[in-house]
């Protein structure tokens, strides 16, 4: 497969990666392409991302995404990380091979759910857009 | 340690070509001497593939490759009996040279029968003869598989094949050079092989095609290769195959001999991880396959970690093919989607060492643990972090 250096860098240093024991906000999602799973786990602290770990079972684009868009998030409100698209981690890993731009979605995915993990632990309604 | 995809032409093989690469440049088919050289030349090659397979020199014709002779074998076969039945059986895990073929001609309104095959990959002779029906009229069975290794009973099935008079054809590109081939005794009448996969060039191939067979040419044209194969011969390619097939089944006791011995150790070596299981036949699998699968983590990230050690693999991970489907082959093994894409395949070739093996099996663990960290499967205990 054809990746960049910089999704190599982030496949074979991975950011982020791990748990939060007793963190805010837990999302979980599947691929529906090749059947991937990826795991974001958030620790929130007045509306902002205080920390946030992954864990995925994918590829090296799948996996490089997860360490890219958790950098992405840190430190960032709520809000912010919300409006985080695939395209923009896609982009900040200096591209994806166009068949792999799907893994990418995992990692968009996988914070909505988990952002929206937290509201509801907060008894807030879910985001939905 | 990725011989199944292809292999290196050997040092002998390129020189016996080179000079059909240059100064005997000669069209087979011309009558003036140079022509004649080149035409010489061939037909050496022929008698090496002919005398390696236990069959006639006519009845070797020479293609581009595997891909060009099972594409040939089915279509050839189809549409010259016709008249005599429009069905065919062949199995699940064949290439998809064979498969995309069959699906091809069940679009031309011909009915494919897939075997299925057992949790080890083999099709059950049983099983084969309750699907033969009175419109039979090709059975193609692959003689070993490119992904788990895993041997067919070819002589059960071209027995089976003979007593109903229907024609058998076996993809053998994986088993030339590992497993002995007899055509005779085996009843196949029709085999496909592929220089590049036993040290020959690529881009060329034979298919055997049994005297007395009815099959239509695949490609028409000028009159070479008896009439059967239009377009002019690719005599450097052909004369380095015969010199490959020549070496690789003169030498086949030694190399399994060989084979066998790192198969063994390199196999014991991977069971010893935890939440690791073997692809493939146990004993009924060419030696130098191994394909394990390891839980919990996923192929291509795999192989991108053993690329960075220097170790070249393959997997059957549906992130790892163009199709994003996973494996055909081991999906039809039963292995489900989670696990197939955990899949590792290892082909060593005759440039493998006991030490490329120990360095595998030093360099894996780690790497595997590695994944299992990162993956939200693995359960608490296969974790290190
Ligand atoms: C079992 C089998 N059949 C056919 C082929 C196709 O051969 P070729 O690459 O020469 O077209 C291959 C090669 O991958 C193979 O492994
Ligand atoms: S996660 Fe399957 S292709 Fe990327």
């Amino acid at each position: 497969m054809d990746y960049s250096a910089k999704v190599m860098d982030h496949f074979s240093n991975p950011r982020n990666m791990g748990s939060i024991e007793n963190c805010d906000g837990v999302g979980e999602v599947g691929n529906a392409k090749c059947g991937d799973i990826m795991k974001i786990f958030l620790k929130v602290e007045d509306d902002r991302i205080a920390d946030v770990k992954f864990q995925t079972f994918g590829c090296g684009a799948a996996i490089a995404s997860s360490s890219m868009a958790t950098e992405l998030i840190k430190g960032k409100t709520l809000k912010e990380a919300w409006k985080l698209s695939n395209k923009a981690v896609a982009e900040a890993l200096d591209g994806l091979p166009p068949i792999k731009m799907h893994c990418s979605m995992l990692a968009e995915e996988a914070i909505h759910e988990a952002i929206n993990d937290h509201l509801k632990n907060k008894g807030l309604e879910p985001w939905t857009e | 340690m990725d011989n199944s995809a292809t292999t290196p032409a050997r040092k002998e093989v390129v020189e016996e070509m080179l000079p059909y690469l240059t100064e005997n440049f000669g069209n087979p088919s011309s009558i003036y001497d140079p022509g004649k050289i080149s035409k010489r030349a061939t037909e050496k090659a022929r008698q090496k593939v002919a005398d390696a397979i236990g069959a006639e020199e006519n009845e070797i014709y020479f293609t581009s490759g595997g891909t060009e002779s099972d594409n040939w074998a089915l279509k050839g076969i189809a549409f010259a009996n016709r008249n005599k039945g429009n069905h065919i059986i062949t199995s699940s895990i064949e290439h998809h040279a064979v498969l995309h073929t069959c699906i091809w001609l069940e679009g031309q309104g011909f009915e494919v029968t897939y075997l299925p095959v057992d949790k080890y990959g083999r099709v059950s002779p049983e099983e084969l003869k309750n699907a033969i029906r009175a419109d039979t009229i090709l059975i193609s069975i692959m003689l070993a598989n490119n992904e788990i290794g895993t041997i067919q009973p070819v002589e059960e099935i071209g027995k089976i094949a003979r007593e109903n008079r229907i024609y058998f054809h076996t993809d053998a590109v994986q088993a030339i050079g590992h497993v002995p081939i007899d055509v005779k005794k085996m009843n196949i009448d029709l085999l496909s092989l592929s220089g590049h996969k036993f040290e020959g060039p690529k881009g060329c191939g034979a298919l055997y095609i049994r005297k007395g067979t009815k099959i239509e040419p695949l490609l028409h044209g000028g009159a070479q290769e008896r009439k059967r194969r239009a377009g002019t011969e690719n005599v450097p390619a052909i004369v380095g195959l015969g010199k490959a097939i020549e070496l690789a089944a003169g030498e086949i006791e030694e190399t399994n001999k060989t084979l066998l011995e790192m198969r063994e150790h390199l196999i014991k070596g991977l069971l010893k991880l935890p939440k690791t299981h073997l692809n493939g036949h146990p004993t009924e699998r060419l030696t130098n396959n191994v394909n394990v699968t390891f839980e919990y983590i996923e192929g291509e990230s795999l192989l991108l970690l053993l690329n960075a050690k220097g170790i070249f693999a393959s997997t059957g991970s549906a992130c790892n093919s163009t199709s994003l489907e996973p494996s055909h082959v081991l999906t039809a093994c039963g292995v489900p989607h989670e696990i197939v894409h955990g899949s590792l395949r290892l082909s060593l070739g005759r440039m493998n060492t006991r030490e490329d093996v120990d360095r595998v099996l030093e360099v894996l663990p780690d790497i595997v643990q590695r994944l299992r960290n990162m993956s939200p499967l693995t359960p608490q205990n296969y974790r290190t972090l």
